[in-house]
């Protein structure tokens, strides 16, 4: 990143709050992130940190009974989480979790492209069955043409994979949010999935929000990095000195207690707390071994510490137990 | 899908083999006498054993189901005892009245219960949902001879919109028989009068019969909908711009609608039950006022036909029911898998 | 009772429950409630077809008998028939689908293309014709109705069955060496009562319908039988004058098929909660 354009996209103060039998959780809550152009920026956090929320918040499909109390959404510098939010969405691309889950079994995979591709720009079908071949080429579909015809069931799941891509990339985006695209698929399929969008971002300079449970991805693939924990931002910044060195308590234990860094977000005592049942302060200070008493009195704000990185702890040049380390 | 279409006929033959041989051997072992109900009451013994022996009735029963057997591969019911013409002749006169009305009822009880359906599932727990989720618990509860004389005593007795019974107006008289459907005969002879006859005379019994499927369609189309639109792909599909009407219509619409087109074929023997009683009420000369006839009169000959037809009726509407499952869901008829 | 408090949380449910006790009520005490009991059988030319007023709440037959009397009356018949076929239904059905569902190969196959070719023939002209061939009658009407309504019950145990007995609770109790009929009976049929019951609640319903349909065709209850499906078939030489003659039996019917599908329905949700009308 060496000349700072702005961003594509731009949370900022966002909060999400939904209503559930136990009361209102709180999901997400005062979670800032900024994606620059040509920028892979990774989000990553154990399964409940609300990372599920925020792709949809910047998708504009939160769900019935969401609320969004505070906090803005910016695409290239409009608010979208409001009005406008269909207009902008055009050049947003989505990557969903699950290929074998997220085509419609009934409909052909080419008509279920096109028609998202007709909803974007209208247009004469020829031209987009054109484009749409060229796209699933881009993609490494093998015989695009007779692919279009196909149903999802007559794919393979890295292929329905490639397929989703090239939807993504259908309404030519200018962000593309990837929700964990790759844990569905097998260790080699996720590979062949990762370089493909590595590659694709790079060619067609995209900004790419790529939410993962898995560090080693991050490494592989993101510019940026941000964690979060119980729906707070953690800590946040450049991927290499993020992983070198973290410094909030939450990522030094994910990352320290594995040689490799390759890690699942697994490996600390105790689970993230129900998003009804969220601790006061610091969310994290229960599973915490260095906090202190002030810990769960006030909510740390994130800090900048230089070199472009935040972190949500006060007591982030403490020393973590040996034992904890081993 | 050739392949597919083919091996559910296949499927469907043995079924209609044990439906032939199992409605003679019920018809023969029940309790009662077919030869003393034919010869009546005041019929002396001697009487009935001439009866006996005139319709094979003496003979071993194995004997007698292998002789109907071979009548039936060759089309040949036998002579009706009522009537004394020949069976097939006048289930082939009565059977078009019959499925003129149950396609009319299957239709309307389809296309009104996928609406309704439909749009319950979109206003889930709605004012709509109540509604028709109240009506479709009534609809399946309606004795339809009761509804039908409800029908007539309002329609027809009191308002006098549309004719209390027939097929059509007796001066009018029929259209020159092609189908045997009138609404399509009035139309190939171009009379508009007498299609516009018939179908007034279509209405009272269609709605009738249409009731029970039409509650049936709409609960199961409800809960399709419901079902689908939790599925990961509508999430998909709205992230990915589709519009919401075409979302609710057609996408989510096709998936939902497999588990009632299932329905649909089963319903068909329902109708063919409600169609005995609903066409006994609106004078409907199809083959459920014959079964009435063939089993008041104890014409065998005739009752063993009415059930082998429905039955093959019945069978003809699940084969097409397998082949609209596999044009909706592609992965029913893929057998590369 | 768990089941019942849930059955009850659901206020649809809990009305079909409510419409169901209240005619067994009825039944039970008929005779009392009716205000004219003796118009089960006695006719009054004299005070015939009047319209419904506080003498005759739902108005007079052809015959001068109270309508609202003959509705009382006519409920116990109404609910003794669903009872009796349902049950003779079940114990047809029942033992088929179980012995269908254990065993593997020929006889159960056999057993199950046999209910397949019963459940092809309309329910309506099989009634009709075994009725109609064993004498008409009620008693035979009845005969015939459970030997109609079998298959769905030989259906739905025939699914329980393959569904339980690849469980793991039945892998244990053979390996321990209980022979099968103690399982089917003692486990597998208990695990299959649930849905026995929610089938037998919907049957009842079914029964009574068809039922007043073939005494509506002449071959179930035979006058002078406080029949509601005779009742409206009688009805009919009196119409449009007479509208009440065939609407309050009609209504009869249309009340207590309501309550029992109704309850069926919440039975369905209790018993199994997959199968539930999702409310969101």
């Amino acid at each position: 990143m060496a000349e700072p354009a702005p961003p594509t996209l731009e949370v900022s103060g966002l909060a999400v709050e939904i209503a559930t039998d136990n009361g209102l959780a709180r999901i997400l809550d005062d979670v800032a992130l900024a994606v620059a152009p040509g920028e892979i920026a990774g989000v990553v956090g154990e399964s409940g940190c609300g990372k599920s929320t925020l792709v949809r918040a910047v998708l504009g499909i939160l769900p019935r009974g969401a609320r969004v109390p505070r906090g803005a959404v910016l695409f290239q510098g409009a608010d979208i989480l409001g009005d406008g939010a269909a207009a902008a969405r055009g050049r947003i691309g989505f990557i969903p979790q699950d290929p074998y889950l997220s085509l419609n079994p009934v409909f052909r995979a080419g008509d279920q492209i096109l028609e998202i591709m007709r909803r974007h720009a209208p247009g004469r079908r020829a031209d987009h069955v054109r484009r749409l071949v060229d796209l699933l080429r881009a993609v490494q579909i093998p015989e695009p043409e007779a692919a279009l015809a196909r149903y999802p069931h007559q794919f393979s799941g890295g292929q329905r994979q490639r397929l989703l891509i090239a939807a993504a990339l259908s309404c030519d985006p200018a962000l593309v949010v990837a929700d964990e695209p790759t844990t569905a698929l097998d260790v080699t399929t996720q590979r062949e999935i990762l370089a493909l969008l590595a590659r694709l971002a790079r060619e067609r300079g995209l900004a790419m929000l790529f939410v993962t449970h898995d560090f080693g991805v991050v490494a592989g693939l993101c510019d940026s990095v941000t964690v979060l924990y119980a729906g707070r931002v953690a800590e946040a910044g450049p991927v290499r000195a993020v992983l070198d060195e973290p410094r909030h308590p939450y990522a030094r234990l994910l990352l320290a207690c594995h040689p490799d860094r390759a890690t699942d977000l697994a490996g600390i005592p105790g689970t993230v707390p129900p998003a009804t049942r969220q601790p006061a302060g610091c969310r994290f200070h229960p599973r915490c071994p260095i906090a202190v008493a002030d810990c769960a009195a006030a909510v740390p704000p994130p800090v900048a510490i230089g070199g472009g990185r935040r972190v949500a702890c006060p007591r982030h040049d403490m020393a973590l137990p040996v034992a904890e380390l081993a | 899908m050739a392949a597919y279409v083919l091996r559910r006929i296949l499927l469907a033959l043995p079924a209609l083999f044990g439906l032939v041989v199992l409605s003679f051997v019920l018809v023969r072992i029940v309790p009662g006498d077919p030869a003393a109900t034919l010869a009546g009451d005041a019929a002396t013994p001697q009487q009935v054993e001439e009866i006996r022996a005139r319709y094979g009735l003496d003979r071993p029963l194995a004997e007698q189901l292998l002789v109907h057997l071979r009548q039936v591969m060759t089309g040949d019911f036998g002579r009706s005892v009522f009537s004394d013409r020949p069976v097939a002749e006048e289930i082939g006169q009565r059977l078009p009245a019959t499925l003129e009305l149950t396609f009319c009822a299957l239709a309307m009880a389809t296309v009104f219960g996928v609406g309704l359906g439909l749009a319950a599932a979109l206003d889930h727990n709605g004012p709509v949902d109540h509604l028709v989720r109240l009506l479709s618990v009534a609809g399946l509860a309606v004795a339809s001879f009761w509804l039908a004389i409800l029908l007539q005593l309002l329609f027809a007795m009191d308002l006098d919109l549309l004719p209390l019974r027939g097929r059509i107006d007796v001066e009018l008289g029929p259209p020159a028989e092609r189908t045997g459907f009138f609404l399509v005969d009035a139309l190939l002879e171009g009379r508009r009068d007498r299609f516009v006859d018939a179908l007034r005379h279509l209405v009272l019994p269609a709605v009738t019969l249409a009731l029970p499927g039409l509650a049936t369609i709409a609960r199961f189309t409800r809960s399709g909908v419901l079902e689908t639109l939790q599925k990961d792909f509508v999430l998909y599909a709205r992230a990915a711009g589709y519009g919401r009407f075409r979302l609710a219509a057609i996408y989510v619409l096709r998936n939902a609608v497999t588990a009632t087109v299932t329905q649909v074929g089963l319903l068909f023997g329902a109708l063919i039950s409600g169609a005995v009683a609903v066409e006994a009420i609106f004078d409907w000369p199809g083959i459920g006022t014959y079964a009435v006839r063939a089993i008041l009169s104890a014409d065998y000959k005739a009752l063993l036909a009415v059930t082998l037809v429905v039955g093959v009726v019945y069978a003809v509407v699940n084969v097409l029911v397998d082949v609209a499952q596999g044009l909706i869901d592609p992965r029913v008829a893929d057998t590369s898998e | 009772m768990i089941a019942l408090r849930r059955l009850l949380r659901d206020p649809v449910a809990a009305l079909g429950l409510a419409i169901v006790l209240f005619a067994l009520v009825v039944a039970v005490f008929a005779p009392w409630l009716a205000p004219y009991p003796e118009d089960a059988f006695e006719s009054h030319i004299i005070q015939r077809l009047r319209p419904p007023s506080a003498e005759f709440p739902f108005g007079t037959d052809a015959l001068g008998r109270d309508i609202l009397s003959r509705v009382i009356l006519g409920t116990r018949g109404a609910l003794v028939v669903a009872v009796s076929v349902v049950l003779a239904a079940a114990l047809i059905g029942v033992p088929i689908g179980l012995v269908a569902g254990w065993r593997e190969g020929w006889l159960s196959d056999l057993l199950m293309r046999v209910t397949d070719v019963f459940l092809a023939v309309p329910q309506l002209i099989l009634a009709l014709a075994l009725s109609q061939l064993m004498r008409p009658g009620l008693g035979t009407a009845m005969v015939a109705l459970a030997l109609t309504y079998w298959p769905f019950f030989a259906r739905t145990v025939y699914a329980e069955t393959r569904r339980l007995r690849v469980s793991l609770f039945v892998d244990a109790l053979a390996a321990i060496g209980m022979p099968p009929r103690r399982i089917l009976l003692a486990h597998i049929l208990p695990n299959a009562a649930p849905a026995i019951i929610v089938r037998a609640t919907i049957g009842m319903g079914f029964t009574i319908l068809t039922a007043a349909t073939l005494g509506f065709l002449g071959v179930g209850a035979a006058p002078p039988d406080p029949d509601w499906g005779l009742a409206v078939a009688e009805s009919r030489q009196h119409l449009p004058e007479a509208w009440w003659f065939s609407t309050f039996p009609g209504l009869a019917i249309l009340l207590l098929v309501l309550g029992l599908n109704l309850l069926g329905d919440g039975l369905r949700d209790v018993a199994d909660p997959r199968l539930r009308r999702s409310r969101g």
